[in-house]
């Protein structure tokens, strides 16, 4: 979430799954991950199996391992959480290198970071082959209420924007000798959230004021229509489709 | 706290998701209200539209909140959830919007929580924080003498009881849908402990940041709607109260009520009486809809046979109108979530069509 261009997550190439229509690519996504949390836990090759989809689909897309590998560093704080879970959970006991560990509890670890790391993956890649306007574009096509696209659109446009705003502040900020050291500077902090707020909502009336004056009467124009042919979604539809089947093998084995 | 795929299973998280669903639906007619309400600078009479920019907005500036980390003692530091702080600043329904798109975009983006948890995430940290921050802030706010300082007070109440509650809340879910086997004692203890730990910052920073905007700007703190005073004029040494805008005055007397009930009653006797003779070109508000690209909601209608298609009851000819009449009643209970978003819109003209638009659309 640290990164501050929001565009940086997307990686621009020329393949596949970069030209699948991007509600397409969500609604697979979303199935996939459906799917994905609905395998039960025992069936552990089911969840080999989902990483190599996910490898596959990867090297479809020329995303490169290492990439992938980078942006999926964001799960550290669940790691932590599935890591003491053994420590902490109930059930019986199995003793292993000296320690003492809950059999359920590595049960459950094993469950979040396997489940978790999937979904990280599915959606790491969906953001880097979907370029933002296009992924805002095809949630508008599964229906999600367009004034809500519209708050979204605004909020992905506008937060580099506060965000380097916030970072001139912080800049001003140090530039007169302010470092926040502990409970004592967060008056400071409070008062530039407090301007930071004002910064914002006069911004948006501004925007508002422009956009009105430019004709808008409370619904964007969308010229660039995507659809998707019959072709096109069940190639999306593969990985869920693959997925699905793992899945049920997974139940039934 | 985002929770992430796989923790909860799938039953619950699709109930929070139809939680989450419904709340944001609400929101968005909610938001329309408070941020049409607040237009002072001379654009009276503007509603939805001002919706998508202001609330956009805000939404980027919570986005850009929660990264700003505060120090807490020894090294660590924590960050805002901003609930609270949205709820007071911009109302509950455009907070729970704000943090909701907040949160959806870190779900699809930024993969930071899970896309099935997506519902979970939204009714814990957007939903309870928001609902819980305002009930709070609303009743000390009531309780308390009306001044500026026990706006302070109550936010930093609001806030500080508003980050225990989501931990609550996500203790439910985990009591009812956890995947894991960690006990329910220990991950309350747990959670709740850390949380209001959490929360006593959440507070402070809350409570110092809309001091520091009722201070400058007081009028666009929304909790502090009802603080100030009429303005008075002092014409020959003695005060008299300025003279109230009349726009202002008549867009509050306006009774949405009466023209919902009126608009159900017409477009009742329009569907039932006036269908029967109704040509087959689309209506006003269909063409209307259409050029403005408003029905691109409108799914061709998977039900073509079924008994209401093509607006006569299968099997009684010369029904249109009983059709018609079933057809408004149908609609009304399905599409008046939906399209009450899209009537607020309409009502903001003067010269709308909206009573039809009920029965019209289906």
């Amino acid at each position: 979430m640290g990164a501050g261009h929001a565009h940086r997550l997307y990686r621009a190439a020329d393949s596949p799954v970069h030209a699948l229509p991007p509600h397409t690519k969500l609604a697979a996504v979303f199935c996939f991950v459906v799917v994905v949390v609905s395998t039960p836990r025992e069936a552990m090759w089911a969840f080999a199996l989902y990483a190599a989809l996910l490898a596959a689909v990867a090297y479809a897309a020329r995303v490169p391992l290492p990439y992938l590998l980078k942006r999926l560093l964001i799960e550290i704080p669940f790691v932590a959480f599935a890591v003491l879970m053994p420590f902490v959970a109930e059930g019986e006991r199995v003793h292993f290198l000296g320690l003492s560990l809950s059999e359920s509890g590595l049960w459950g670890a094993w469950n979040v970071l396997a489940k978790g790391t999937l979904g990280v993956a599915a959606s790491v890649l969906l953001a880097s082959t979907t370029e933002l306007r296009e992924l805002l574009l095809g949630l508008q096509r599964l229906k999600l209420p367009p004034l809500l696209v519209q708050i979204a659109s605004f909020m992905i446009r506008y937060g580099d924007v506060i965000t380097d705003e916030m970072r001139r502040m912080k800049i001003a900020r140090e530039s007169r000798g302010f470092e926040a050291k502990g409970v004592r500077h967060w008056g400071v902090l409070a008062k530039s959230a407090g301007a930071l707020f004002i910064r914002s909502y006069e911004r948006g009336e501004r925007v508002h004021l422009a956009m009105v004056s430019r004709g808008y009467a409370g619904s964007m124009p969308v010229i660039d229509e995507v659809t998707a042919t019959r072709a096109q979604w069940s190639y999306a539809l593969t990985l869920p489709g693959a997925a699905l089947f793992v899945c049920l093998m997974g139940w039934m084995l | 706290m985002h929770v992430p795929d796989g923790f909860i299973d799938a039953p619950v998280s699709a109930a929070a998701g139809a939680v989450a669903a419904g709340a944001i639906v609400v929101s968005l007619r909610g938001a329309r209200r408070e941020l049409g309400d607040a237009s002072r600078s001379g654009t009276a009479g503007s509603g939805g539209e001002r919706t998508a920019p202001l609330a956009g907005l805000v939404a980027a500036f919570i986005f850009a909140v929660q990264m700003l980390n505060f120090p807490v003692a020894a090294g660590t530091s924590g960050h805002l959830l901003g609930g609270a702080l949205a709820a007071i600043l911009v109302g509950p329904y455009t907070g729970v919007l704000c943090v909701s798109v907040v949160l959806l975009m870190q779900g699809v983006l930024f993969a930071d929580g899970g896309l099935t948890a997506l519902g979970v995430n939204i009714t814990d940290m957007a939903i309870t924080t928001t609902v819980v921050a305002y009930l709070v802030f609303r009743a000390l706010v009531k309780l308390l003498p009306r001044t500026r300082r026990s706006i302070t007070v109550a936010s930093f109440a609001a806030a500080l009881l508003s980050v225990p509650a989501a931990a609550v809340v996500f203790t439910c879910f985990y009591a009812i849908g956890g995947t894991t086997d960690v006990s329910l004692a220990k991950v309350a203890t747990a959670m709740i402990g850390v949380h209001v730990l959490i929360g006593i910052g959440e507070a402070v920073i809350t409570a110092l940041t809309v001091g520091a905007v009722v201070a400058v700007r007081p009028d666009l703190v929304h909790g502090a709607r009802g603080l100030h005073k009429p303005l008075k004029l002092k014409v020959g040494g003695e005060l008299i109260d300025a003279p109230v805008s009349p726009v202002a005055v008549a867009a509050r007397g306006r009774s949405h009520r009466k023209v919902w009930a009126a608009g159900l009653l017409t477009s009742l006797v329009l569907a039932g009486g006036v269908s029967y003779y109704a040509s087959t070109n689309p209506d006003g508000l269909m063409k209307v809809a259409h050029d403005k690209g408003i029905d691109k909601k409108e799914k061709p209608h998977a039900a073509s046979d079924s008994p209401l298609a093509g607006y006569g009851v299968k099997d009684v000819t010369g029904s249109r109108g009983l059709a018609g009449a079933i057809g408004v009643g149908v609609t009304l209970v399905a599409g008046s979530g939906v399209f009450w978003v899209l009537r607020r819109r309409r009502t903001s003209d003067p010269a709308s069509t909206e009573p039809v638009a009920d029965g019209a659309v289906s």
